[in-house]
């Protein structure tokens, strides 16, 4: 079994978020980078797991400058085989998964996985791109994920329910809460993922970014709160006809 | 609340702690330093974080945490990895001790004495079968170890120690006692120090059982709660001559490991004045009081820049000493300087923190006046606040103020 886990940095979930060149940039001076939580605490622990069980290997690959290598050694101290960065900072979903799908059709994995999203763009379709250059089945938002032979059974959440699906490998999945359990690195492989590989490669041809970020924009700050005591429902009707003017 | 091993429970709210970086230091720090760093702290808040307020308030030593304190390296990682050790450097080291400390000062106790008090003197004074025997053991936490060196009677002047060897051809008789004993109540093995018929000061290796061998627990402590303390009572317990270190003699073999704990206590303690400052600045946005945040005061923004500024001196200070202890170039002396100083900062940090949180700061909702309790002991051990200054005070006039 061999198992692909595309891991992603991003801003710690603390980072007091601003922007540069005229609101199209993400100012990323002094911001501490983690690894996306759904790709490390679920995609990459069901990976070794799966490995754990029936053998195999764990590569993880991320795309993105070197900033990223600290990220890596983690993942690679939580227990993956190796590693491969792929050097250059994505501009948007498509340069990432291209890249991954680009350096992935040179192996053969039985499964490639994403996390569920990243918690910066929350795009949630890297997964999707992958699977589609790759022509393979994706399945997203798995909360379980069994391989069994050629086959993997995954259950999925569903409005109201659960939906289980199986689908042959190879196989592109993404993983959702419930899949795994985060793995915190022990003093061991933190010391093994020393000398660990991790390739450096360059970008691929044709992965360069379709659209252009023409301006971001900071959520509007909050308003203040108006209390209205329970008993004065005549207030608080006038406040929302008058002042809010929803009725 | 849901209860956990031996009645206590563990609180479903998450450890809101963050770090606070003001001069860049992790610029100076390894990525590997920052995993270190990383997974101790996800496991504390995960592991300890939950826990750690009802112990204190219980005065139980969590057992349950010692095989993860194992896992994420927090006993010996300076030991050498073919005993089991972590073979990292000192500024690991002192990063783990930090994390630990930013939790609580007395599970930072029970990996310091692990560590520094236990695992390296036998590393270092003891002979190959003793590292090969306890090394491996001690660094998964599968056998923990205690530290004999105070007594009734000899605090600060561990030399005047009364604590005796005899040797009686096959093994040495051994007599006295040693009070204030961290980890002693439940330990498998303590290091204990004694003099020997030539008064030299010997270290030696007891193992729980021993007949004669008594360490009943001490009570009713208001610091280092969460940590056992107890004595070490010693009725003609016949000690096996192989258990004893066998070259080192001289109050140098226990200075040597404290100065490796005190090393530790000055990182560690830094986690402490993390914690209250971080805890601190958060109440400090969220109270409010006539009608503004309470951080929009002036005296409250002066206590909360003159915490952040005293942590960060403390930060180069512990920072350049784990570079002069990789380098082997730190002295005692220059350890002292930092144990001292870097502790008064935590207790004074702890002390204004707790006024910031009004009257919810006296209560087990915020870690302060845990925190503040603590170091009341930490302040102590390893050497009293006053001691240290003695010894910066010999070390620059070169005179001897001790006796
Ligand atoms: C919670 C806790 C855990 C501990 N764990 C351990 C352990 O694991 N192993 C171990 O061996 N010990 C341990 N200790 C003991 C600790 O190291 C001693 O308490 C410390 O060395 C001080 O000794 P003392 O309490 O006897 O105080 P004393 O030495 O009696 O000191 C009392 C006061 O007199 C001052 N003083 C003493 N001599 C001088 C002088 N020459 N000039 C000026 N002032 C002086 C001191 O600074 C202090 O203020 C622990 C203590 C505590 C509180």
């Amino acid at each position: 079994m061999k198992i692909l886990v595309c891991l992603s940095k991003v801003p710690d979930t603390t980072t007091k978020i601003s922007f540069t060149d005229n609101n199209t940039k993400f100012n990323a001076q002094g911001v501490t980078w983690i690894l996306n939580p759904t790709d490390e605490w679920y995609a990459l622990v069901r990976a070794l797991e799966i490995v754990e069980q029936q053998g195999g290997s764990v590569t993880v690959i991320h795309v993105g400058n070197a900033e990223g290598d600290q990220l890596i050694r983690k993942a690679l101290a939580i227990g993956a085989n190796d590693a491969v960065r792929i050097d250059v900072e994505p501009q948007d979903a498509f340069q990432a998964a291209a890249n991954i799908a680009q350096y992935a059709a040179q192996q053969s994995y039985d499964l490639i996985m994403t996390g569920k999203e990243t918690i910066n763009y929350n795009g949630a379709i890297v997964g999707g791109i992958i699977a589609e250059i790759l022509e393979l089945p994706y399945v997203s938002l798995a909360s379980s994920l069994d391989v069994n032979g050629s086959t993997a059974t995954m259950k999925c959440e569903i409005e109201g329910g659960e939906e289980t699906v199986e689908a042959s490998l190879p196989l592109v999945v993404s993983a959702n809460k419930g899949m795994a359990e985060q793995r915190i690195p022990n003093m061991r492989g933190i010391m093994t993922a020393r000398t660990k590989p991790l390739s450096v490669i360059p970008a691929f041809a044709n992965t360069q970014t379709q659209v252009e970020v023409v301006k971001f924009e900071a959520p509007p700050t909050r308003g203040n709160v108006h209390l209205v005591d329970p008993d004065n429902m005549d207030e608080l009707v006038r406040l929302l006809h008058d002042e809010a003017k929803v009725i | 609340m849901e209860s956990t091993s031996n009645n206590i429970h563990r609180v479903a709210k998450q450890d809101p702690y963050q770090y606070h970086d003001y001069y860049n230091i992790d610029d100076l720090l390894s990525d590997e330093h920052k995993i270190i760093r990383e997974a101790a702290r996800d496991w504390v808040k995960r592991e300890v974080s939950p826990i750690i307020e009802d112990c204190a308030q219980k005065c139980i030593f969590p057992k349950q945490i010692i095989k993860g304190l194992g896992e994420i390296g927090a006993f010996g990682p300076t030991i050498p990895v073919e005993y089991g050790g972590g073979g990292l450097d000192y500024i690991s080291y002192g990063i783990l001790m930090q994390e630990l400390e930013r939790c609580d000062s007395g599970i930072r106790s029970t990996a310091s004495v692990q560590g520094s008090l236990v695992m390296f003197p036998i590393y270092e004074f003891g002979s190959e079968a003793q590292r090969k025997k306890y090394l491996p053991k001690l660094a998964t936490g599968e056998m923990m170890g205690c530290f004999g060196l105070t007594e009734p009677n000899h605090g600060s002047n561990p030399a005047g120690m009364t604590s005796h060897i005899k040797d009686k051809g096959d093994y040495y008789l051994l007599n006295g006692a040693k009070m204030w004993i961290s980890n002693a109540p439940f330990a498998d093995i303590a290091v204990v120090w004694a003099k020997d018929e030539a008064g030299d000061i010997r270290g030696m290796v007891l193992e729980r059982g021993m007949e004669g061998f008594s360490t009943p627990e001490m009570h009713g402590k208001w610091s280092l709660r969460a940590s056992a303390t107890g004595e070490l009572i010693f009725q003609d317990v016949k000690v096996p001559k192989e258990n004893v270190f066998p070259d080192i003699k001289g109050l140098k073999g226990p200075l040597s490991c404290l100065s490796s704990a005190r090393f530790g206590i000055a990182w560690g303690v830094i986690g402490a004045a993390l914690d209250c400052y971080d805890s601190a600045l958060r109440y400090s946005q969220e109270r409010i009081q006539f009608d503004k945040p309470i951080g929009a005061f002036q005296l409250t923004q002066k206590k909360l820049a003159e915490m952040i500024t005293e942590i960060t001196k403390a930060q180069l200070l512990a920072w350049r000493l784990g570079v002069l202890k990789n380098e082997k170039r730190a002295t005692p002396a220059q350890i002292s300087m930092a144990k001292r100083n870097n502790v008064e900062m935590a207790i004074n940090i702890a002390r204004e923190a707790r006024q910031i949180h009004g009257g919810m700061g006296i209560t087990g909702e915020y870690p302060i006046m845990r925190h503040m309790m603590n170091l009341e002991s930490v302040i102590t051990y390893e050497g009293t606040h006053d001691i240290h200054l003695l010894i910066t005070g010999m070390d620059v006039t070169g005179f001897n103020a001790f006796k």
